[in-house]
């Protein structure tokens, strides 16, 4: 029986990849441990080896081939006396096997190229940032991965004393691929490599931070930085305020927040709350690539502690960016689609799926406004509540728990400052009060979908 | 109690320390050593009594007893070397220059206070004296004055860093992470282990697998001696040998000081975990002041009438810091909102 070779899952975000190489030949005789090919992913070059024993019977998919969707079959073993006629079965078969359960990232709807974003209805309100950035800028498209690359580059240009320490940073060219390249262009004084001590470095990051330089921290993920959380907010966050104005921690904690897919409880966690807590902190957590190299930039020339907080699921997903410099201010709200409906208020991926919904919405002739936070702390309190006084229903998205959450607080805030202006109580979408599984379907439970904030819009307009 | 005897520890691969004969230190340094050290001394009484009269709040963590140590140290630095220590801390914001007045106004708690009344006894902060703080987390200091050094790598300065912390930090998981970076990238930092044998109320043999710290070291490949910190000549002429080697670019280096609290961990410690027959031991002993005032005392054109004179001196400019802290206003209300985050343009 001919044995199919499959374009394998690299990762657990991967969907899809490039046969880069061909290191067998039709032909040629193969045993387990063999590496038959390579395979190009957005974050690695991997080599595949072969399980079987056999001869590489056929190349489905050749070389250089892009956008490979992970579990197609791009290549046939035939086993010990099969010839060329087992080929003809196993490619038509083996296509149709089923895709593994695991949740692909949600397809996200086109940014909007800026010249197209609709206009609001009525007058914006004054504090809003409806625009990106404004009509007519040039743009090109960058993945987000991209744009935090590039805006780590250009700020360590123009700035000496910024350089990236962090673990595989450097000659891995990052975990995640973020710092892709940098070290080449930095060498290894302004891009390092450290052990796999958080606690440790973050420390060593902010003491540099007291002597004046500009660190970036990388944490592979946020999860791993429960370790170094002591640094980032009794070390960095509070030494302004205890030296009565005299020492400072310029630095950017940043890396990868939330859950990605399919890690379970122990990688799959958001600390935008968790920091959001702390005086003396700035939390910003982007959504587009524009914000995300606009924001970044701006948290390296902030004077302060910035926990820069990104989403892997985010990392691969292309939007228009202007080109060249490009900064975006920090506590600004954005935005992201005018409606007069309803609400729906969110950061990170969350504003992804809250634009999903306001197009189930608006096929149901419900009319929502997304706003897209980009900073957690401070919060746009002001962006919030204009929304709210037009649409008087709000709903909150976030990945985060529900107890104490941002949710929780843009409740809170609301509750006090816009009572009147509410038709309906604040509603939250959160994900659910557990550890998040590992199983794929209790995993998409747990966490908020598109459809879960289309129904709590639905129902704070009474539909 | 460790005596004189210096031990030392260095690994296999590092080539020995080169050894300078240091020439005796003259009387005008021995004066200098003994007036920073009566100085901390009496301050440290002072902030007692002001803490007992319900002056001085929250926690305050007396020095007494380990004055050398510091004054020792502090002697070795150069105008671009940085400091930064634990929450035991207001000897060595005085051995870095900062105005005593400042240091116990904010013990107070006020407005004149080095930090605004806002850090108190555990976090002041002197940019200008190189001074990074005073931290109340046990072992953070370490990371974070590995990363002072780093920064003086960086800036391509030939400036090293003291970081200071107890026999209880050198337990903690961040110091042995520390350790392994500081080594790795050779930062110009001395890991200063100030061993006054109990960690709040645990003695080091009751917390210490190895109660030979200097050996902490050993796995890093980061040399190591003990030091007899009750004797500030042997403080500083070891400190002086690891900041020269610092200061040469040949990486970090630990140094164990043997010393002792005279006081209790903190003003509420109930002191049940020691006998007072062995504090007092060390007081009549092997008290650092002593020590040094025994030795001047030997030197020509000093006598005790000229040392009464200097504790004259210090205790007025203990007394003009009490009463400036006492005078000293609290902090404005507008003070609870400021220095939160600092403005963008700032």
């Amino acid at each position: 029986m001919a044995i199919s070779v499959t374009m394998p899952a690299l990762s657990p975000t991967m969907t899809e990849g490039k046969v880069a190489k061909w290191l067998k030949a039709v032909g040629d005789t193969v045993s387990p441990g063999d590496v038959i090919a390579e395979i190009e992913t957005d974050k690695a070059t991997m080599e595949i080896e072969s399980v079987d024993e056999g001869i590489l019977g056929q190349i489905v998919v050749p070389e250089g081939t892009d956008d490979v969707a992970v579990n197609s079959v791009i290549g046939i073993i035939l086993e010990d006396g099969e010839g060329q006629e087992a080929l003809a079965g196993v490619a038509d078969t083996s296509r149709e096997t089923p895709a593994p359960a695991k949740p692909e990232p949600a397809p996200e709807p086109v940014e909007t190229k800026a010249p197209a974003q609709p206009k609001a209805p009525q007058a914006a309100p004054t504090a809003s940032v409806t625009e990106e950035f404004p009509a007519g800028t040039e743009t090109q498209e960058l993945t987000v991965r991209e744009a935090l690359r590039d805006a780590m580059a250009e700020e360590m240009h123009a700035d000496g004393s910024v350089f990236l320490m962090g673990e595989e940073v450097a000659e891995y060219q990052g975990a995640y691929k973020v710092s892709q390249g940098l070290l080449d262009e930095f060498g290894p004084k302004r891009v390092i490599d450290t052990p796999i001590t958080e606690h440790g470095f973050a420390g060593m990051g902010v003491g540099a931070a007291y002597a004046g330089l500009r660190p970036i921290v990388e944490f592979m993920t946020f999860n791993f930085a429960m370790q170094a959380i002591d640094h980032i907010i009794n070390s960095a966050a509070k030494t302004l305020y205890m030296s009565g104005g005299q020492m400072s921690a310029p630095i950017v904690f940043r890396g990868p927040n939330g859950p990605a897919a399919r890690v379970a409880a122990q990688h799959s966690q958001c600390y935008a709350a968790w920091y959001a807590q702390v005086p003396g902190l700035t939390v910003v957590s982007p959504y587009s690539a524009a914000d995300a190299k606009g924001l970044l930039k701006s948290a390296i020339r902030n004077p302060n502690p910035v926990v820069f907080l990104e989403n892997e699921l985010l990392y691969g997903q292309s939007f228009q960016v202007p080109t060249g410099e490009h900064l975006v201010p920090i506590g600004k709200a954005r935005i992201a689609r005018p409606g007069k409906d309803v609400t729906l208020v969110g950061h990170s991926i969350a504003v992804g799926h809250a634009l999903q919904a306001a197009e189930m919405l608006a096929a149901d002739g419900i009319d929502a406004e997304v706003i897209d936070l980009r900073t957690v702390r401070p919060l746009d309190v002001e962006t919030i509540l204009s929304s709210v006084k037009k649409t008087n229903r709000l709903v909150t998205v976030e990945e985060g728990w529900p107890v104490c959450g941002i949710g929780a607080e843009i409740a809170a805030v609301v509750n006090e400052r816009a009572f009147d202006d509410l038709d309906a109580p604040v509603t939250r979408v959160t994900a659910k009060d557990v550890p998040l599984p590992y199983a794929a379907n209790l995993e998409k439970l747990a966490l908020p979908q598109p459809e879960d904030v289309a129904a709590a819009a639905k129902s704070v307009c009474y539909r | 109690m460790a005596t004189a005897a210096r031990k030392t520890a260095k690994p296999t691969a590092s080539k020995k320390a080169p050894k300078k004969a240091p020439k005796a230190p003259n009387t005008e340094e021995l004066l200098g050593y003994y007036r920073e050290m009566l100085l901390i001394r009496r301050f440290e009484e002072r902030a007692g009594q002001l803490y007992g009269m319900g002056l001085i709040g929250g926690f305050c963590h007396l020095y007494i007893g380990q004055e050398a140590v510091v004054v020792g140290m502090q002697s070795t630095l150069g105008t671009h070397d940085k400091v930064i220590t634990t929450y035991r801390d207001h000897a060595h914001m005085l051995a870095a220059g900062m105005d005593p007045k400042g240091v116990m106004a904010e013990l107070t708690g006020r407005a004149d206070g080095l930090s605004k009344g806002k850090g108190g006894s555990m976090h002041m902060f002197s940019s200008e004296k190189n001074f990074y703080g005073g931290h109340g987390i046990v072992g953070a200091s370490v990371p974070l004055g590995a990363g002072l050094a780093f920064a003086q790598k960086y800036q391509d300065t030939d400036g090293v860093v003291l970081a200071y912390f107890g026999d209880g930090a050198s337990n903690q998981g961040q110091v042995a992470e520390t350790f392994n970076m500081a080594r790795l990238w050779s930062l110009p930092v001395i890991f200063i282990i100030e061993n006054n044998q109990y960690a709040m109320g645990t003695s080091v043999a009751r917390s210490s697998a190895q109660t030979e710290l200097y050996l902490r070291g050993a796995s890093y490949d980061i040399p190591g001696e003990q030091v007899d910190g009750m004797d500030v000549l042997a403080v500083k002429k070891a400190g002086a040998a690891a900041v020269a080697r610092c200061r040469a670019g040949k990486g970090p280096m630990i140094l164990e000081m043997k010393t002792y609290r005279y006081r209790g961990h903190s003003m509420s410690d109930p002191a049940k975990y020691r006998t007072r027959e062995e504090v007092q031991k060390v007081r009549e002993e092997r008290d650092p002041i002593d020590h040094l005032r025994a030795i001047i005392l030997k030197r020509k054109g000093v006598d005790e009438a000229a040392l009464k004179e200097m504790d004259g001196e210090i205790k007025q400019i203990v007394t003009a810091a009490a009463e400036f802290a006492q005078a000293s206003p609290e902090p404005d209300p507008a003070e609870l909102y400021t220095d939160i985050v600092k403005s963008v343009n700032a």
